[in-house]
């Protein structure tokens, strides 16, 4: 599943990241392979996502996030 | 001994790099929680033991050497030109003790360029709240460096990084990892055809679209094997960079930082469970907004009339004290009354900022962004774009600086362009004064009065326009950008009184200095427009003024000021006022309202003073102004000048039109091109003119 389908409060680890529709600054913060990720917060419409990844706090739009690759610890 | 060391601070945004900027050296500096605040180059010296002195460069906060956007090339620039006379003698990498992980990327990036590197952990005073320990003997030794475990807000450790930084000899410069084994084969190339180079540095100039050292990319480029991958390849190559830097600091801080979550305290959960509310945070954000609106508008009008009062009686001063002539009125109406109209607006100024530097200080303007963009979008602005339009209120010169952290450069443009159409403060006092002549005074339902209904109006007008022309151009402007969108959330802070005040007086300064100049230069040209005249009609006004009057005993105080009255319609301002009257005519002004539109454009509010000195009273007396526009005669129709048609026109007009020369200025700046201010000056005030135009010939 994409990082857009995580419901709030869920967690999920990082298993693949589109290094071409993903800004290299995402990647810096911590958005990589093998990383949680734990959705805190979603604006009205489920956009943009406030997300924290591996201890950083961050918010991003939701067409970013359905370029990175997760996987949930029930799936 | 008197060498100075020079000293690079460096660090991701947030991280309190600038308090410690400030702590080492009591200068002025921003710090925000909000990304990418610092632009501008900081300087600093700072006195070190044993009478070293130090010079200290605060670069803007970057998350890694990797750059996107103008200020984080600053950065990269600077380490890469050794040539550079600020090329640091040694870097201070700060970094937050409770991101330590993300912040150690930048770290090691830094390391790989063998320049002295110290690390300091800042805010250690969170440590025990977060159930953080960390064991700096270990983490000294596997990341090669000197640590200093600093607290800016308790003030501790300062002086222990002193005294790292006089001995910076010392520091180990080797790197912490090899980078290079994500591909050898490749790096080892690079090595080969360019052995006296760094390899780290070469793979920046690779990667990178720096401008460091435009020779050293020629000879570079010269070579064949130095471009030999796919620009897709070499993103991945960057990405296995990343990921092999994370595997490095992963791996120590499993050693070298423990943290207890049972003890550690998250005061994030709860607030932002309440500010970041689907209902709850935007009704605080309205509830906030109101405040500032409040300070802006209520608050700030007692130190305003002050300045006003103050300005008035010093340029009244000026005159009786001086000897008369051209210099001493170009002092006291050129120069003095255009200071005057510059400090005026400083109350105004230093409480928006005030507000704003608190909101970003604490954390929560990063909330707003989060809430706001999925709206703000729609109109093809990002969540970013609300810190520039809420400081538009105030002034569009600050606003449009303001948009500088927007990633997305249509986002940042679109911005730019419709910031000036919020309602800023010098459209206020010409709102107030034709507000108070054709609007009734009484009350909607009883309750609400109709002069104050129609200046809400004018400000949601205002910000429609705003974001209705937002929505225009995000259709129109065909501007290719891969826009994307990421925000740090902080954690909340309180504010550091320090650093508010600091931001405050750094603002207010810029604006001062910045816009200042270009209305004092205005005000003075505007000054002589108005002062000097062709011809014997405005040379021998006294004359004509004296014998036309002659049968009417005038005092000497009327007398005066129908020479003055004279005098304006035959200056060289008086000439352009009737020259653009055939124009203007439709909208229902006169050329009297003309000369008042031509001076606007040093800033709105030379409107008021503008018709003070046409219908010839005394600049302070708002009464007058007001009884004197209000018998003003319309020359063609009769009827009085200023009716509900031609004060909704002039309304309009100037809500709409681009009068400011100093916005246009910093535009031009911004964009770096003509084409956007001279777009925004043809096509605002073209629709002023319309919608003035339409307004009046309906109304009439």
């Amino acid at each position: 599943m994409t990082l857009a389908e995580l419901k709030r409060g869920q967690q999920g680890i990082i298993i693949d990241v589109s290094s071409i529709h993903i800004p290299l600054k995402l990647l810096e913060m911590g958005c990589l392979p093998g990383n949680s990720v734990e959705l805190v917060q979603v604006a009205p419409f489920a956009d943009p996502m406030y997300l924290n990844i591996n201890g950083t706090h961050l918010a991003i739009r939701k067409e970013t996030a359905i370029h990175i690759l997760i996987e949930t610890a029930h799936e | 001994m008197s060498k100075q060391i020079n000293v690079a601070l460096i660090g991701n945004p947030n991280t309190g790099k600038t308090s410690v900027f400030n702590a080492l050296t009591g200068l002025n500096q921003k710090v925000g929680n909000y990304p990418g605040i610092t632009v501008e180059k900081k300087e600093g010296i700072c006195k070190l033991p044993r009478g070293v002195k130090a010079h200290i460069i605060d670069l803007p906060g970057t998350y890694s050497l990797n750059a996107s956007s103008l200020d984080e090339n600053v950065v990269i620039e600077l380490l890469l030109n050794k040539t550079d006379k600020d090329y640091p003698d040694v870097a201070i990498v700060v970094s937050d003790v409770e991101n330590l992980k993300r912040n150690l990327l930048l770290f090691t990036q830094i390391k790989d360029l063998e320049i002295p590197t110290i690390l300091v952990i800042n805010m250690s005073d969170r440590m025990a709240y977060k159930g953080i320990s960390l064991d700096i003997g270990y983490l000294e030794q596997e990341l090669n460096t000197k640590i200093a475990l600093i607290s800016t807000r308790k003030n501790e450790g300062i002086q222990a990084l002193k005294e790292l930084i006089t001995h910076y000899k010392e520091l180990p410069t080797e790197p912490c990892l090899d980078a290079s084994s994500i591909d050898e084969a490749y790096f080892n190339n690079l090595r080969k055809a360019f052995p006296n180079q760094l390899l780290y540095k070469l793979w920046l100039v690779i990667t990178q679209d720096v401008n460091f050292g435009k020779t050293d990319r020629q000879t570079f480029e010269a070579v064949e094997d130095f471009k030999t991958k796919s620009n897709a390849d070499l993103k991945r190559l960057q990405q296995k960079e990343t990921i092999k830097r994370y595997q490095f600091i992963n791996k120590t801080l499993k050693k070298g930082q423990t943290i207890d979550l049972n003890s550690a305290k998250d005061l994030r959960i709860k607030l932002d469970r309440i500010l970041t509310h689907k209902v709850w945070g935007y009704l605080i954000f309205g509830i906030i907004l109101l405040l500032i609106f409040q300070a802006i508008y209520d608050w700030s009008s007692v130190p305003m009339d002050f300045i006003d009062s103050s300005f008035a009686a010093l340029s009244e001063w000026t005159k009786n004290t001086l000897p008369e002539g051209a210099f001493t009125n170009l002092l006291a109406e050129g120069i003095i009354s255009g200071l005057g109209g510059i400090v005026i607006f400083i109350p105004q100024i230093a409480f928006l900022f005030l507000f704003i530097s608190i909101l970003e200080e604490s954390g929560y303007m990063s909330r707003v962004v989060f809430l706001m963009d999925r709206i703000m979008r729609r109109f093809g602005l990002s969540g970013k774009s609300v810190v520039p339009l809420i400081s538009g209120t105030a002034c569009a010169i600050p606003a449009i600086m303001a948009t500088r952290n927007i990633e997305s450069w249509k986002e940042r443009l679109i911005t730019i362009l419709v910031t000036p159409f919020t309602t800023c403060s010098a459209r206020l006092p010409v709102y107030l004064i034709i507000i108070a002549l054709v609007i009734p005074e009484g009350r909607f339902l009883g309750i609400l009065s109709y002069q104050a209904l129609t200046l809400m109006l004018l400000y949601l007008i205002g910000f429609g326009a705003a974001v209705g022309s937002a929505w225009i151009l995000n259709k129109v402007l065909k501007i290719k950008t891969k826009s994307f969108f990421v925000v740090e959330m902080p954690n909340y802070k309180l504010p550091l009184f320090k650093n508010v005040a600091l931001t405050v007086l750094e603002k207010t300064k810029a604006f001062v200095f910045g816009a200042g100049k270009i209305i004092l230069a205005i005000s003075i040209v505007l000054w002589f427009l108005a002062s000097y005249g062709p011809g014997d009609k405005f040379n021998n006004a006294e004359t004509i003024v004296t014998e036309r009057y002659a049968s009417e005993n005038l005092s000497d105080d009327e007398l005066e000021q129908k020479i003055a009255s004279h005098k304006l319609e035959h200056s060289f301002i008086g000439i352009a006022g009737h020259a653009i009257e055939p124009a203007i005519r439709p909208l229902g002004y006169d050329w009297k309202i003309g000369i008042a539109i031509v001076s606007s454009f040093a800033a709105r509010e030379v409107f008021v003073g503008t018709l003070a000195t046409i219908y010839s009273v005394g600049n302070d007396e708002e009464e007058t102004i007001k009884n004197r526009m209000a018998g003003e005669v319309n020359p063609i129709l009769g009827g009085p000048l200023f009716n509900f048609a031609s004060g909704i026109s002039l309304l309009l007009f100037y809500a709409f039109a681009m009068q400011c020369m100093s916005t246009l200025a910093i535009v031009k700046k911004e964009t770096n091109s003509w084409k956007w201010p001279i777009y925004q000056l043809v096509i605002m005030s073209g629709f002023a003119y319309i919608v003035a135009l339409v307004a009046y010939q309906l109304l009439i």
